[in-house]
């Protein structure tokens, strides 16, 4: 059984249903709050969605200087799975653990609808048990979600295999790439745009099943999988 | 010390799509300013920053703007310090 720390930080609003998702997947999930400093041994940390200090300045600017980030950091640093759904997204991409940025939405609107997003990518701690190409049907509720990169990382994010989630059908918020989700070089730091815990029958009773696996996928990894941690640079084999 | 009355301009990257301003652009033209183009539309903070000297003032506010206020990925910043402009 998993040790699933789900964040909160003053404005989630969906840390709720992210608990309830983690633990009908069998994890012992449990709320973290944003001053405290100890993960309690998480094995997996989940930053929630929401907006987190009303979105003010930037979303997620000012969470990432949150207390508990430090340990999320070291956690991260340390190849633990860490998760971020929509402003917890754009908390880790303001932390600096994901590349790229957030802005608002290309056609202003806030989106509260279904996304089909394709999973491109299934050796992250979030996807392990999807199918390489699978399309689902996962809902997006965002104002800034709109991925932004600089070409040059784009390039490396697509040649490294780093988009995990993209949209497929439409591309909602005028994302580079149609990314939905990406993740770091070290493959255990993920970030998604839309709310996989949205798609669980047992949070959600209807509306399909979609995002389960997510949570599924974190509970089956092994603890120690560090085959993934480990990366080949050049004729050198670095933990990162 | 002395204070130093700071403002900060932060705009989005000039490379990168800003739907506000062409919103408000839209909205501009529809009232019948049609000779207006490009707007653009970021953000203006002006701060009180106690320091020794104009220069330590400024170098603390671009601190400011490279920590919090504005993103390297997606904005640009200016810092005007009692009236210069510091880009």
């Amino acid at each position: 059984m998993k040790r699933v720390a789900v964040i909160v930080f003053p404005g989630s609003n969906c840390d709720a249903e992210t608990l309830a998702a983690a633990r009908a997947a069998g994890s012992e999930a449990y709320f973290v709050w944003h001053r405290e400093t100890d993960l309690r041994q998480a094995d997996v940390v989940i930053l929630p969605g929401g907006f987190s200090y009303g979105d003010y300045l930037r979303s997620g600017a000012i969470a990432r200087f949150s207390s508990v980030m430090a340990a999320v950091t070291a956690h991260a640093k340390a190849g633990g799975a860490v998760l971020g759904i929509c402003n917890g997204f754009q908390i880790l991409c303001e932390a600096g653990l994901l590349p790229g940025g957030l802005m608002r939405n290309a056609r202003l609107r806030f989106l509260s609808r279904p996304a089909w997003v394709r999973v491109e990518q299934i050796d992250t701690p979030c996807t392990c048990l999807y199918e390489r190409g699978e399309v689902l049907e996962i809902p997006i509720a965002h104002g800034d979600g709109r991925y932004v990169v600089d070409p040059r990382t784009a390039a490396e994010l697509e040649a490294s295999d780093r988009v995990v989630w993209r949209y497929v059908r439409d591309n909602p918020n005028g994302s580079t790439n149609d990314i939905a989700g990406i993740t770091n070089a070290g493959r255990n730091v993920v970030g998604i745009m839309p709310h996989p815990e949205r798609r669980t029958a047992a949070v959600v009773g209807g509306g399909g099943d979609d995002g389960a696996r997510v949570f599924h996928s974190m509970e089956a990894r092994h603890a120690t999988q560090h085959v993934v941690d480990v990366r080949a640079v050049d004729d050198r084999h670095l933990r990162v | 010390m002395s204070a130093f009355r700071v403002e900060v301009r932060v705009m989005p990257r000039a490379t990168l799509l800003d739907p506000q301003g062409q919103a408000v652009e839209h909205a501009l033209h529809a009232l019948g300013f049609g000779d207006v183009a490009r707007v653009r539309m970021g953000k203006h903070l002006v701060l009180d920053v106690s320091a020794g000297s104009r220069d330590e003032a400024l170098a603390r506010a671009r601190a400011m703007c490279d920590r919090l206020l504005a993103n390297p990925v997606t904005e640009d910043y200016d810092v005007v310090v009692d009236g210069e402009t510091h880009r």
